[in-house]
């Protein structure tokens, strides 16, 4: 092992660090939460029953692919090996999120990076690399993000499921907005030096390609990794290493 | 309970699982190679940039750059907000505030 472990887990938890992570957390919860009283809704009318959908909130953890796999299995597509295939295929991006923690997760205790890694979502993602950017790396406050998106996201599956014939679908009303609109917040501060611009562009042009010619979620893998490589290369020709 | 259905979710959950530890079980051992290191440190602003343009651009599956396209038109306020106040809640409460105007009174 080349990693030394010295704190042989999660260091100390300070007070602070859980009370930054909820702040943190709050407004994006209003974001997760119409996703997850959406879920229960459609998995309820595909079929699933309360616990069904609870209980693939809280197992899968990953709302697109639960969407995709609810409207498939409404659809009659019931066949174990598609379901599962297609829900590992919409979350191979997790791949990309999961290396890019590697640097500061292989620092960590075994049990502790399984954890951790099982709370790895697009939301939690990005509030940890910003955090990083900002303070540097701390194990309580991405676990307390998971945390947090993770008991949003099983509670409002739940309400969703129990409510489904009283609420309408919140989606309708224009909510799903909220979550582009935090990773506006956490983007546009990054768009501050000219390497940072081109791969946005790069990106952005990528993205709205692979959306349109691609199945499922792969716009977003081949988004990220085609920039991610074209800032590589920006960087190692410019040879200013920091 | 439909044991059909459960499984499928099982399934589900490990594929998931895989994807999540998958990096970590591949570096464990032999580390992360260097050049890797300096290509990752930019996948959060590609990352970040591939969930909200899309989001924003084609809201219904196909390309819509244009007025009627709400989604567009609060996404350019929410950013302008973002940009100046650097604030996740007023963002979010002004962007929402743009598009449900927009969906609730204008005629297109």
């Amino acid at each position: 092992m080349k990693h030394v472990n010295l704190t042989g887990g999660l260091p100390k938890p300070n007070a602070g660090v859980w009370k930054e992570a909820v702040k943190d957390c709050l407004p994006i919860t209003t974001g997760i939460i119409p996703f997850g009283l959406t879920c229960g809704i459609m998995g309820r009318t595909a079929g699933f029953s309360i616990f069904e959908i609870t209980f693939m909130s809280m197992t899968v953890f990953a709302g697109a692919s639960q969407f995709i796999a609810i409207a498939m299995i409404g659809s009659g597509i019931t066949g174990w090996w598609t379901v599962v295939f297609t829900t590992f295929m919409v979350n191979l991006r997790h791949l990309l999120m999961g290396a890019s923690l590697s640097p500061y997760l292989l620092k960590l205790s075994k049990p502790l990076q399984y954890l951790l890694a099982f709370g790895i979502v697009d939301e939690g993602y990005a509030l940890t690399m910003d955090r990083i950017e900002r303070k540097g790396y701390d194990p309580n406050y991405q676990l307390g993000i998971s945390a947090l998106i993770y008991i949003v996201w099983v509670i409002s599956t739940f309400l969703g499921a129990y409510f489904y014939n009283v609420i309408p679908n919140p989606l309708e009303w224009g909510i799903d907005f909220a979550l582009p609109a935090t990773f506006l917040v956490l983007l546009i501060p990054r768009l501050a030096d000219r390497t940072s611009i081109i791969i946005f562009l790069v990106s952005a042009l990528s993205a709205v390609l692979g959306a349109l010619y691609l199945p499922g979620k792969w716009y977003i893998i081949l988004a990220a990794t085609v920039a991610a490589i074209v800032g590589g290369f920006i960087e190692g020709g410019s040879k200013d290493e920091s | 309970m439909n044991l059909k259905l459960i499984s499928i979710v099982l399934g589900m959950a490990a594929a998931t699982y895989i994807t999540r530890i998958g990096s970590q079980v591949l570096f464990a051992s032999a580390g992360m190679p260097a050049w890797m290191e300096r290509w990752l440190k930019h996948v959060p602003t590609a990352f970040l940039t591939a969930l909200i343009v899309p989001s924003l651009l084609m809201p219904e599956g196909r390309l819509d750059i244009s007025l009627g396209n709400n989604y567009l038109l609060a996404g350019a306020a929410a950013a302008f907000i973002a940009y100046k106040t650097r604030n996740v809640l007023i963002t979010i409460l002004i962007g929402m505030t743009v598009i449900i105007v927009l969906n609730r009174f204008m005629p297109f």
